[in-house]
Parts: structure tokens; C-alpha cells; sequence
């Protein structure tokens, strides 16, 4: 098991992709990501309803969680495409976490967002919408989990 | 060098048509020698998935403030901006952006704070822009360094702070936010982040008229005739009047400082960018809430 308060293994590779690149390149990286961030299946897209409000963000980002019986959780995320910043945050967030285990997620520190070196480029301001997207999945995730 | 101004009919009723370009005028002039294109926006990467081509990008978080104190870059820090993006100090600076324009206006009001000579704003931003299918890239604007001198700012003449505006109490004053920000209800926008006042409310005589009323549809500026009805009308402004007009950071008051100033021609109209955000949390700072000034 991993210790409380490092990354899972997923997280520490992005973590170490980002920081391995120039500022410009993080830049297209976190891009990359947005465009990478799947689209809500239609159980969501038809039932907007269904999803959270993290108003945080900058721009609107929406979000839902599903933990299976065995543990596993799922996130779906929404995020219009002239909001390229909250979609990368939504698609780092979907790459590292998604599919993992309720407890891995519950672990996964609240300011991890600052390893990613992206304060001096996106601003601190900014970065608090990814802080807060993570806040409210772990929430729903502590909230599915009581039996 | 300057450019020629756009004669376009609407920009004429405005007080400056000089400190509007259409879309038109831009395509048509997007070549000329002398010209910079900057594109300023809410969401850092949005210059990114394409922008239009041969601009570059100003990002107010990050480029135009002090990263230590709460303040817009000094003298020789706006020189080194300036200068790395290619721009002069006799290029004709033509802004955009998203949102209406807003943080186009705030990069706006920054370079006017240091005297750039010729600076413009795109009427309708990137919203008009990419809606009539004008062309966009994601190719990097490569343009060669520039020699900007450095200019001391001066926040004497459309700059307010704290003191400024506790002597200015009982003189026009223009709360651009959002009705529920205006009345405390809320602390900060609706669907924004908190960013952080202690108290709700808003300074004791001013005037809720929330900024977007003065951009259209298509993220134009209204035309002269309706800014006058929402300015001079409801609000009771009058053109000799000291005008400070203020929000949460700074940023949608620019837009309104815009209009003012710029299409309406009011000479005194300051932007207080501490804004709600050192009032809200100033001690003893009078706070008025509910819907009367």
C-alpha cells in the first residue's frame, strides 16, 4: 500500500512528465491533456443534472463519480472546449486517477496540483480549480463508500 | 509608426473612435508593418488551441503583475514584456480576448497606466472573430525582440487606491459586479472562485451597473446612444463628474472604465483594482449591503 500523502504511480509519471519539460512545453502538455479528456457517456451528457458543480474553476466544470462494488472508481468530466485550462486539469486528473481504487484516490494529497510546475505559468489563482475538482471527487468518493 | 484609425460609422458616435478596430479593419490591416496583435484571455491556454495569426499572447496572472506584491509590473519589468513580445513603443498594440473582452481591456488599462501611445481594443474580441469564420493558427508567432523603452508608470490619473477612495466617499462611484455580489449576498461571482473577502457588500454610494450591460450579444460594445441610457440615464453620471469604478480585482471594472473614458469621454474615471478584494477585507472600510447605494 502506498503511504499516505505521495502520489500513485500514474500521478508521479505526470508529475515527472511535466517537470521534466520547459515552461512552453508543460504549456502544451496540460493541452494535450484537454484534448485527451473523453467525452461524458450519455447517461451524463443527457442528464446534466446528474453532475456536481465545481464552481472553483474558472471556467464551468462539471464532474461525476462512481465507485463499483468492488472499490473502483470512475470520473466523468465536463468542461466547454473555450476552457482549455480546466479541461487539462479534468484530463490529469481522469489520466491519474480514473480506474483506481477508492483508497488510492482518498490518498492522493489536496496540493499535489504543485508538483506539477505549473504555478509560474497557469498562476496560483488558476490552479486552486484543479485543488478544489480533486476536494469534491474525494467527497463523493468518502460519501459512495459508506456502506 | 501608426496605422490609419478605422472609419467604420458606429466608432464615429463614440467619444475615441480611434480606440476601436472592427474585425474588417483587422483582416485588412493584419500585415501592415507597425502592427502587434495581442491576445489577452481569462483562460491561459486558450491562445493556445489557436489564435489569430501573427498575435502574440499577454497573460495578465502571469505577465502583467508583480509576482512578489500586489501590483502591475513596474517600469522596467513592462519594458522587458514589451520588448520580448516585439512590441514598441510606436506600434500600434491592437488587443483581444475572451469574455468580452474584459481581460483585453485590463491589458489595456495596464499599458495606458504606462503611456503606450497607440493602443486599440478589437471590437468584439475572439468571440466575433472566430463566429465569422475568420482565420485562426496554433502556429507560434515568432516575432523579433523589441527595444520598449522604460517608461515609469503613473497611477495618478486613472489609477485609484484605497486612500483615494475613502476620499472620494460621497462622489460618483460604479460597482460593476454582479447584482448578488453587490448586495453581499455572495462574496464573489457567481460560478468564480472565492477569492477571498472577509465581508460582503459594496462601498456606500455607488452604483450597481453590472459591466456586461455595455457589451452586446456579439461581445460589441453597445452602440453610443445605449451606453449614454445605462450611464448617463440610470446611473446619473454626468461627463465632468469624478468617476471611480471598481469589482473584485480590478478586471470587469476596466471594461466599464473603457466605455467611460474611451466611448463616452469622461475625463476623470479612475479604476480602483484593489476592488472588493482589499475593501472587503480593509478594517474599518465602510460597506454598505443591500440594493441602495
Amino acid at each position: 500500500m502506498t503511504p499516505a500523502g505521495t502520489l500513485n504511480p500514474r500521478l508521479q509519471e505526470i508529475a515527472e512528465d511535466f517537470t521534466a519539460l520547459t515552461g512552453p512545453e508543460r504549456l502544451q502538455l496540460l493541452l494535450e491533456f484537454a484534448g485527451d479528456l473523453p467525452p461524458l457517456p450519455a447517461r451524463y451528457a443527457d442528464h446534466p443534472d446528474l453532475l456536481e458543480a465545481v464552481p472553483e474553476c474558472q471556467s464551468p466544470l462539471f464532474l461525476a463519480v462512481e465507485t463499483d462494488d468492488d472499490g473502483t472508481v470512475h470520473l466523468f468530466f465536463d468542461a466547454p472546449p473555450e476552457a482549455p485550462t480546466t479541461r487539462g486539469f479534468a484530463g490529469i486528473l481522469h489520466a491519474g486517477l480514473d480506474g483506481l481504487d477508492a483508497e488510492q484516490i482518498l490518498q492522493t494529497p489536496g496540493e499535489f496540483s504543485a508538483q506539477l510546475g505549473l504555478q509560474d505559468l497557469v498562476s496560483p489563482l488558476r490552479l486552486r480549480g484543479m485543488a478544489a475538482m480533486l476536494a469534491r471527487i474525494k467527497r463523493q468518493v468518502r460519501d459512495q463508500r459508506r456502506p | 509608426m501608426a496605422l490609419s484609425f478605422d472609419s467604420a460609422a458606429k466608432f464615429q458616435e463614440y467619444a475615441r473612435p480611434e480606440m476601436l478596430v472592427s474585425t474588417e479593419w483587422l483582416a485588412e490591416h493584419l500585415q501592415d508593418p507597425g502592427l502587434v496583435v495581442a491576445e489577452s484571455d481569462e483562460d491561459v491556454l486558450l491562445y493556445e488551441t489557436g489564435h489569430i495569426p501573427g498575435s502574440v499572447k499577454l497573460d495578465w496572472h502571469t505577465e502583467l503583475n508583480d509576482p512578489v506584491t500586489r501590483d502591475y509590473v513596474d517600469g522596467p519589468g513592462f519594458a522587458r514584456l514589451m520588448s520580448a513580445k516585439g512590441i514598441s513603443r510606436d506600434s500600434t498594440l491592437v488587443l483581444y480576448g475572451d469574455r468580452n473582452n474584459w481581460w483585453a481591456a485590463y491589458a489595456l488599462w495596464v499599458c495606458t497606466l504606462f503611456g503606450h501611445p497607440d493602443v486599440r481594443l478589437l471590437d468584439g474580441g475572439r468571440a466575433k472573430w472566430i463566429a465569422e469564420g475568420r482565420d485562426i493558427t496554433t502556429a507560434v508567432t515568432q516575432r523579433p525582440r523589441s527595444d520598449y523603452p522604460v517608461i515609469d508608470r503613473d497611477d495618478s490619473q486613472f489609477r485609484a487606491f484605497r486612500d483615494d477612495v475613502l476620499a472620494h466617499l460621497g462622489q460618483p462611484l460604479i460597482d460593476v459586479r454582479s447584482p448578488g455580489e453587490y448586495t453581499g449576498e455572495l462574496l464573489h461571482m457567481p460560478d468564480y472562485p472565492q477569492e477571498g473577502a472577509l465581508r460582503g457588500g459594496h462601498i456606500p454610494g455607488a452604483r450597481s451597473v453590472p459591466w456586461s450591460r455595455a457589451a452586446a450579444d456579439d461581445a460589441t460594445f453597445r452602440p453610443r446612444q445605449e451606453l449614454e441610457a445605462i450611464y448617463a440615464g440610470e446611473a446619473g453620471l454626468r461627463p465632468t463628474d469624478e468617476v471611480v469604478v471598481y469589482c473584485r480585482i480590478g478586471e470587469r471594472s476596466s471594461h466599464t472604465w473603457f466605455v467611460l473614458h474611451h466611448l463616452m469621454g469622461y475625463p476623470h474615471v479612475r479604476n480602483y483594482d484593489g476592488s472588493w478584494t482589499e475593501w472587503g477585507n480593509s478594517v474599518k472600510a465602510p460597506i454598505r449591503r443591500g440594493e441602495n447605494p
